[in-house]
C-alpha cells in the first residue's frame, strides 16, 4: 500500500515560448490515500530557471521535521544537481501541487516517490533533449550538477538551464524514469546542513506572526469561558470608545482590532459578555473513562482470527488501560495573516493543511477557491494540532470585513482552550498464557483512541481486535460525543495508547511466564524487521536477560507505525517515597527502510522520545466539563532540560524497503517502555498514563497490600 | 493612556530612541515598531521563555518587560548575535549539532546560552542544564542544545585567557 500506483500515460503537444515544439510525457505517481492524486505533469513539481536554479514545489510544510531539506535532497539526487542549486516553495496553494496535509509521516513515504519520480523524469527528458542537441545517443551522455556532457568529450555539453530556458519541460520520452537505487545515492542518505539552519539561528526565519503588511490590524477574538457556553449578550461599547479600535461582529465571531496588538488586547478586556455556561460536572478527569465506556456505538472488528472467545488459558490475564487528554502545545500558537487585494484573498497561516484550509475559507466567504491563496511560512511546531486551523478562517473573514490586512494570533490561553486534544481513551485486553507458557489468545477492545497501532504483531492464533468510537476523527459537533471539547490527531494518533496497552500487557504476560521480556517477545514474533529492531535496541542498550521485576529498572517495548519498525529500551529508577520516576536512558532502534537524511531521522527519534516523556509522565489536561483549566505552561508541565534522559538512536540499514515514515514512529513506545521499566524496577504495573507520582505511589501501595 | 515619552536605550549595540508609551511591553515594541521578530511570543506570562532577550547581558522575558525598564540600558536580541555577517560560535554550534527543529525557541535558547557563557565561561553540565531549563522546547532538541552549548564552552576553555 506504500507503493505508488502508476496512472495511465497521457501525452500531449505543447508549443514552447522559444519556438521549440515539445511533447510532454506525464508520468508521476498518484496515491489512493490522496483525496486527489498527485499531478502527472513533472512541471507541477519543479522549474529550472535560466540561471540554473531549480525551484521545487511541494504542498508539504516545514514545522521542524526537516522536510524542507529532505525533499530538496530527493530532487537533487534524482536530478543530479547540488543541493545549493535548489529553492523550495512549500505549502503555497497557488504554486504547489494539491496535497491533503502534512501529517501521518507521509511526506517521505507518500509524496516522496511522486517528487522523486518527477525529478527523475525531468532528468531523463533533459537527457533526451540533450542527445538531440549534441547529436549523440543518450547512453553516451553523463550529468554532473545540472550539466550534460558527452562521455569522453566533455567540451560537448549543454546545461539543464539552456535546455529548459526557464520554461516548462515538455518533451516526449517513451520510457518511464527509474528511481535511483540506494547503492548509487550521492545526495540522499547524506546529512547536509539543513536549508533552514542559518535563518533559524539568526532570527531571520519568518513564522506567520512575523509577517508584516502595511496598514495591518491585530485582531483579538472574544472566546467563551467554556466549550458549549452560549453567548447571551456582548457589550462592545467600552472597547469601541478607545481610539483606533475597530469591532467586527458577525454572528458568533466578535473581534476587536487595532494597529497595536497590545491595544487590541486591552480593548478586548473591555468587552462585557454574558454567557450561559454548561455544567462543569458532566465530564471530569476522574469520570471521563466512565463516559467513554458508556458511550453508544457499535464496536468495529478490525482484526480477527481463530476463536478468542473459546480460549481456556492456564493463566488468564485481563487488564484495562487508560490515558487522559493531552495538549499539542507547540511553542508557536496558531497564527494567520489575511489580506484581500484586487479580488484575491491571500492568507498566511501556521497550518498543516493549506489546501483544505483554502477550501474552508472559500466556502465560508462564498468565494471561488481560486480567489483564495494560502501560504505557509515556517511553522513553530505542529504535532497534528495545526491540522485544524480555524484561525486562518477568522483572519480571512476579518480581512474581508475590514478591508485591511488582519492578523489573528492566538494567546497561549486560547491555544490551550482551542486545542484539538489527544483524546482520553481506554483499552481493555483479555488474554493469558496456555500450559506451555505461550500467549493463549488476545481479545482487545480500544475505546475512543482509534485503531492506529492496535494491530497485534505477535504470533497468536486466536485474536480479536475491536475499536469503539472514531478516535481522533470523532466530531465534537456530534451530539453523542463523549468529549467536552474538540479532539484531533496528536503525533501518531491512537498508536501511543494502543502500543502502551499492548506492550504493557505483553510485558505482564512475560512476567507471568517467568520469561525475560525480550526473549518472550522474540518467541512470539515472526516479523523479521521487528525481530531485528528488538535485537538491535537490546544490543545497543546492553540488555541482559532476566525476568521482571529484576529491580534493575530495565524495560523494552516495540511497535510499528507509518511503515517503520521501532523498538526502545529504557533504564529508569523509581523513588518509592515520592513516587517519582526518573528516566535515565532511552535507546531506540528503528527500521525505516531507506533513510533519506540519517541525522534528520535521528533528530526525529530524539524529538519523539523527548516529547513522549510528556504523555508518559506528566501531561494530562485538567478540565471541568467544557472548561479547560490549564491555561499556560505553569500548570501543564512539558518535558524540559532538567531530568532529561540520555537518548541514543540506532538506524537499521535496510535499503530493500522504500523510505518509510520518520516523524512519528519514534514516539509510539515511550509510554510502554517506561511503564515496563517501572515494573522491572518496582514490581508495580502502571495501567494509566501519565504515570504521575501519585499514581506510582498508589500502585506501590496496592502492591504492598496484595 | 497613550502618554508618549522619549526612551533611549542601546539595541544590539546601537543607540535607539523611541517615542512611545513607556507602559508598552518590550516584546511588542521589538516585534512591531522595530520589526525585530526574532524574539517570539510563546506564552505571554513567562514560563516558556520564547521571548527571551538580554537586558544588560542578563536574560529577561521580553513579554514581561515594560519599555520603561530598558531606558538607559542595553538590549540584545538574536539579531545582534552575528557580527559582520559572521555567525557567533553558539549559532554555528547549534547548526553543527542540529540543535533545533522548528526553530521557534531557538533565539531564546541562543541568548540564554550566551548569557550563561558570559557569566561562566566554563559551566558544568548541571549548570548548563539549570540555565537552559528556563526555556521550553516542544520539538525535543534538548539533548543537542546541551551538546552545542557544551561544545562552545569547551572551545572557550581551551583558549588562553
Amino acid at each position: 500500500m506504500n507503493q505508488p500506483v502508476m496512472p495511465g500515460r497521457r501525452e500531449f503537444f505543447l508549443k514552447m515560448g522559444g519556438g521549440i515544439v515539445m511533447i510532454l510525457a506525464a508520468d508521476a505517481p498518484a496515491f489512493a490515500q490522496q483525496r486527489r492524486p498527485y499531478p502527472e505533469d513533472l512541471n507541477a513539481y519543479l522549474v529550472i530557471a535560466r540561471d540554473g536554479r531549480i525551484t521545487v514545489f511541494s504542498g508539504k510544510v516545514e514545522m521542524g521535521q526537516g522536510i524542507l531539506t529532505s525533499q530538496a535532497q530527493m530532487v537533487a539526487e534524482e536530478l543530479d544537481v547540488d543541493l545549493d542549486r535548489i529553492d523550495m516553495v512549500l505549502g503555497d496553494t497557488d504554486r504547489c501541487p494539491w496535497d491533503m496535509g502534512t501529517f501521518g509521516s507521509l511526506t517521505t513515504r507518500m509524496f516522496g516517490p511522486a517528487l522523486r519520480a518527477a525529478a527523475a523524469q525531468a532528468r531523463l527528458t533533459l537527457l533526451d533533449l540533450a542527445a538531440h542537441k549534441l547529436d549523440v545517443t543518450p547512453d553516451r551522455l553523463q550529468v554532473s550538477n545540472g550539466v550534460i556532457s558527452v562521455s569522453g568529450d566533455a567540451a560537448r555539453k549543454v546545461s539543464y538551464a539552456e535546455l529548459s530556458q526557464g520554461a516548462r519541460i515538455a518533451h516526449v520520452v517513451p520510457q518511464k524514469a527509474v528511481l535511483r537505487a540506494a547503492k548509487d545515492f550521492k545526495r540522499m542518505g547524506q546529512s547536509p546542513r539543513r536549508l533552514d539552519a542559518v535563518e533559524k539561528v539568526t532570527g531571520g526565519a519568518k513564522y506567520t506572526a512575523d509577517m508584516r503588511l502595511p496598514g495591518m490590524l491585530y485582531a483579538r477574538i472574544l472566546r467563551p469561558p467554556a466549550h458549549g457556553a452560549k453567548l447571551i449578550e456582548a457589550d462592545t461599547r467600552a472597547a469601541e470608545a478607545l481610539p483606533g479600535v475597530t469591532v467586527v461582529r458577525e454572528s458568533e465571531l466578535i473581534a476587536v482590532l487595532h494597529a497595536d496588538p497590545e491595544a487590541a488586547s486591552k480593548a478586548l478586556a473591555r468587552v462585557r459578555a454574558r454567557w450561559e455556561n454548561p455544567p462543569t460536572t458532566k465530564q471530569t478527569p476522574e469520570n471521563i473513562f466512565d463516559h467513554i465506556l458508556a458511550a453508544k456505538g457499535e464496536p468495529r472488528v478490525i482484526q480477527e482470527r481463530g476463536d478468542p472467545g473459546a480460549a481456556k488459558p492456564a493463566k488468564p490475564l485481563s487488564a484495562e488501560y487508560r490515558k487522559g487528554y493531552v495538549a499539542h502545545a507547540p511553542i508557536e500558537p496558531h497564527a494567520a495573516l489575511a489580506e484581500m487585494h484586487d479580488g484575491k484573498l491571500t492568507v498566511w497561516a501556521s497550518t498543516q493543511t493549506p489546501f483544505p484550509v483554502q477550501e474552508q475559507i472559500a466556502q465560508r466567504l462564498k468565494l471561488d477557491p481560486k480567489q483564495v491563496r494560502v501560504r505557509v511560512p515556517y511553522i513553530g511546531g505542529g504535532f497534528g494540532g495545526k491540522s485544524a486551523s480555524e484561525q486562518a478562517i477568522e483572519a480571512a473573514v476579518l480581512a474581508v470585513r475590514t478591508g485591511k490586512p488582519v492578523q489573528v494570533a492566538r494567546t497561549r490561553e486560547e491555544e490551550f482552550f482551542l486545542d484539538t486534544f489527544d483524546p482520553a481513551c481506554v483499552v481493555q485486553i483479555a488474554s493469558g498464557l496456555d500450559a506451555q507458557g505461550h500467549i493463549s489468545h488476545w481479545d482487545y477492545t480500544v475505546h475512543a483512541a482509534g485503531e492506529r497501532g492496535a494491530e497485534l504483531l505477535y504470533d497468536v492464533a486466536d485474536v480479536r481486535m475491536r475499536s469503539v468510537g472514531r478516535g481522533y476523527y470523532e466530531s465534537t459537533a456530534a451530539a453523542d460525543s463523549v468529549h467536552p471539547f474538540a479532539i484531533g490527531p496528536w503525533r501518531a494518533p491512537g498508536a501511543n495508547m494502543n502500543i502502551f496497552a499492548i506492550e504493557s500487557h505483553i510485558d505482564t504476560l512475560a512476567a507471568l511466564a517467568g520469561s525475560d521480556p525480550l526473549e518472550f517477545r522474540l518467541q512470539h514474533m515472526r516479523n523479521p524487521r521487528m525481530r531485528r529492531v528488538l535485537q538491535a535496541a537490546a544490543s545497543a542498550f546492553g540488555w541482559k536477560a532476566a525476568a521482571a521485576p529484576s529491580r534493575r529498572g530495565f524495560g523494552i517495548a516495540c511497535g510499528m507505525d507509518a511503515g517503520t519498525c521501532v523498538a526502545v529500551c529504557a533504564h529508569v529508577s523509581v523513588d518509592v517515597e515520592s513516587g517519582e520516576i526518573r528516566v535515565r536512558r532511552l535507546v531506540c532502534a528503528q527500521d525505516m527502510g531507506i533513510v533519506v537524511n540519517p541525522e534528520g531521522a535521528k533528530m526525529q527519534i530524539e524529538g519523539c522520545l523527548t516529547m513522549g516523556l510528556g504523555y508518559a509522565l506528566s501531561e494530562e489536561l485538567r478540565f471541568a466539563g467544557g472548561r479547560v483549566l490549564d491555561r499556560n505552561f505553569d500548570s501543564y508541565p512539558l518535558p524540559r532540560f532538567r531530568g532529561l534522559p540520555k537518548i541514543e538512536s540506532v538506524l537499521i540499514e535496510d535499503d530493500t524497503i522504500a523510505p518509510q515514515g520518520g516523524g512519528e514512529p519514534g514516539i509510539v513506545c515511550t509510554g510502554a517502555v517506561i511503564a515496563n521499566a517501572v515494573f522491572d524496577a518496582s514490581g508495580a504495573r502502571l495501567l494509566q498514563l501519565p504515570m504521575k507520582p501519585e499514581r506510582v505511589r498508589a500502585a506501590l501501595a496496592a502492591l504492598a497490600s496484595a | 493612556m497613550d502618554a508618549k515619552s522619549s526612551i533611549t536605550f542601546t539595541l544590539n549595540g546601537k543607540q535607539t530612541t523611541l517615542e512611545a508609551d513607556d507602559d508598552r511591553t518590550l516584546l511588542w515594541v521589538l516585534r512591531t515598531d522595530l520589526e525585530l521578530t526574532g524574539a517570539r511570543y510563546g506564552c505571554g506570562e513567562g514560563p516558556c521563555g520564547a521571548c527571551t532577550v538580554l537586558l544588560d547581558e542578563r536574560p529577561v522575558r521580553a513579554c514581561r518587560t515594560p519599555l520603561w525598564q530598558v531606558a538607559g540600558k542595553s538590549v540584545m536580541t538574536v539579531e545582534g548575535l552575528a557580527q559582520d555577517g559572521k555567525l557567533h560560535p553558539l549559532q554555528q554550534a547549534f547548526i553543527d549539532h542540529g540543535a533545533f527543529q522548528c526553530g521557534y525557541c531557538t533565539s531564546a535558547m541562543l541568548l540564554t546560552a550566551w548569557a550563561l557563557l558570559a557569566e561562566n565561561p566554563k559551566p558544568s553540565r548541571p549548570q548548563i542544564v539549570a540555565a537552559m531549563d528556563h526555556v521550553l522546547c516542544r520539538c525535543g532538541a534538548h539533548q543537542r542544545i546541551l551538546a552545542a552549548v557544551e561544545a562552545v564552552a569547551a572551545q572557550a576553555s581551551r583558549r588562553p585567557s
